[in-house]
């Protein structure tokens, strides 16, 4: 009887293991999501100058980012638990999030397609991509505390 | 056993009493005539910026309704909490299926005092224990606005709670343990105006205590832990600590609130999440100045510790 609860909860381990990393990688991938668009935001409200090239860099970075979003990868059926704030609506509507997300990414080339002139046009474009950022966590995103 | 058949006979007396007395104690009580007589004509201009502080979207819009359709006020959106079901209804200016042949009064009716227009109580689930607090001439700017916006028929389907909570009458006795348009919290003479117009924009027409505050087991807020956060009571997971103690906010500026409450970003760049979206969207519609009020508010309130309890760490 011991045994078997010890090799249960070794299999547990093992499991939650395994996700450790998945967990990791995609909110490394947002928080860096997070960095490079307070840098862009401050710009949009004049906080910091705006430099053409520099915005484009960043821009450019932020479709990186999401060009490196595989969605299988970073969230492979039971990664839901453990230390996530990731919903389990995203496993009960995986198409849905996915949509999101390529919307995210469309959003985030039009912006690099269409490179900001000036601290206005790109107030406009954060406010595309920001309004992603919102719906997503919206639906497929929860507080535990 | 004459004892016995006394004490029956007594203990019905009072059976028939209590019930009397609690039928009594629950009636719905309206709006007084001086109270109706503050409504004024009302202003559909300044009642735009009610409705955006009040987030009359948020609950009557149709489910994943997104920009001008967000004031289609139809309904229909299910509201799962411990008590059942809760689905607001159609609120839009169908005469038949919505509130267009509501009276200004009708209309303050529901918001300060929970009362439809032929006498029931409406659930707290609609936040008229926030709402309450509103002034009255808010309500009839309010209502001005709503005439601006479209008639949707269709009716949205019935709430589904389970007994006795589908009993309305029994909302009269929580009204009398909760319900007040007095603040929350009480400020000094001589409150900078922005705490000031931040009070009354976050304990009235914002409702945010309504998430972010515990409630009791009878479903009232905490006053004693005001705005320190709260298991969800809808959608799972937590809302947020939004005093200045701990597990709050209280490294954020006043600047960062009010950045959050228009943008959605956190001052570290994480995004607003879950309910809050809605929320926020709102914040965003609202001026500078209120939104400086909002922080200024959340900054000068009592800090508490974390309002629900902590999660399990989970085993790594
Ligand atoms: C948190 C969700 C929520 C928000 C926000 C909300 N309501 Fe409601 N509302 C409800 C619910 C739920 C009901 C139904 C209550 C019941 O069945 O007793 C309701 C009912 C109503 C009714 C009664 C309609 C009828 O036909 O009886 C009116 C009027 C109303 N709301 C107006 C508003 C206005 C105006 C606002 C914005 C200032 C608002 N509500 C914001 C949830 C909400
Ligand atoms: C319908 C429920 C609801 C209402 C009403 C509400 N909030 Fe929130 N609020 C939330 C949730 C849920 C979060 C967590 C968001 C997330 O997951 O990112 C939150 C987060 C916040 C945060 C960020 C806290 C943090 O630590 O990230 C602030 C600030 C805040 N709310 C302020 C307000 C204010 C001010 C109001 C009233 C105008 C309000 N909220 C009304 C549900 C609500
Ligand atoms: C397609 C959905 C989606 C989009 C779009 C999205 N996020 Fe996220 N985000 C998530 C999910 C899911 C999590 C939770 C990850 C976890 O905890 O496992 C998250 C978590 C985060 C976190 C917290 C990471 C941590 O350390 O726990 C930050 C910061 C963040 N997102 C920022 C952003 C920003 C900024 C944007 C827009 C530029 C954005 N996200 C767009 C789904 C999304």
């Amino acid at each position: 009887m011991k045994k078997l609860v010890i090799a249960i909860s070794m299999l547990a381990l093992a499991a939650s293991a395994a996700f450790a990393d998945p967990i990791r990688d995609r909110q490394a991938l947002m928080k860096e999501r997070g960095k490079i668009v307070g840098g862009l935001s401050k710009v949009a409200k004049d906080e910091e100058p705006f430099d053409a090239a520099a915005v484009l860099t960043q821009l450019q970075a932020l479709q990186a980012n999401a060009e490196k979003f595989d969605i299988d990868a970073l969230f492979p059926k039971g990664s839901e638990s453990g230390d996530t704030t990731a919903a389990p609506k995203i496993w009960e509507d995986m198409a849905g999030f996915k949509a999101v997300e390529d919307k995210y990414l469309a959003d985030v080339k039009a912006a690099v397609a269409a490179a900001p002139a000036d601290a206005d046009a790109l107030k406009t474009q954060v406010g595309a991509i920001g309004s992603d950022c919102g719906t997503c966590h919206q639906g497929y995103r929860i507080k535990k505390g | 056993m004459p004892w016995l058949k006394k004490l029956v006979g007594v203990a019905l007396i009072l059976g028939v009493a209590g019930a009397a007395a609690g039928w009594l104690l629950s009636a719905p009580v309206k709006l007084d005539a001086a109270t109706l007589a503050q409504l004024g004509p009302g202003d559909a201009a300044r009642g735009k910026r009610i409705f955006y502080a009040g987030g009359c979207s948020s609950c009557h819009a149709k489910p994943g309704a997104q920009g001008d359709a967000r004031l289609q006020l139809v309904g229909g959106l299910e509201l799962k909490t411990p008590f059942g079901t809760f689905v607001p209804p159609n609120i839009s200016q169908d005469p038949k299926d919505g509130i267009g042949a509501w009276s200004v009064a009708d209309l303050a009716n529901a918001m300060l005092k929970g009362v439809s227009p032929t006498g029931e109580h409406f659930y707290p689930a609609f936040p008229y224990g926030s709402y309450a607090r509103m002034k009255p001439s808010d309500v009839a700017d309010l209502y001005a606005f709503l005439k601006t916006l479209p008639a949707v028929s269709g009716k949205a389907p019935d709430n589904s709670l389970a007994f006795p909570f589908n009993i309305r009458r029994g909302i009269g006795l929580w009204k009398r343990l909760y319900l007040s348009d007095q603040p929350v919290i009480p400020l000094p003479d001589g409150t900078p105006e922005p705490v000031m117009a931040g009070r009354y924009l976050v304990e009235g027409p914002g409702h945010c205590g309504e998430c972010h505050t515990p409630r009791d087991f009878a479903g009232g807020t905490r006053k004693g832990q005001w705005l320190a956060g709260a298991v969800a009571a809808e959608g799972g997971g937590v809302v947020p600590n939004i005093t200045s103690g701990e597990g709050g906010i209280g490294n954020w500026s006043a600047s960062d609130i009010a950045n959050y409450l228009e943008t959605g970003f956190t001052p570290d760049f994480d995004s607003a999440g879950g309910a809050m979206v809605d929320v926020q969207r709102n914040m965003a519609e609202l001026t500078a100045d209120d939104r400086a009020a909002i922080a200024a508010y959340l900054k000068a309130i009592p800090p508490h510790p974390n309002g629900y309890p902590a999660r399990k760490k989970s085993t790594k």
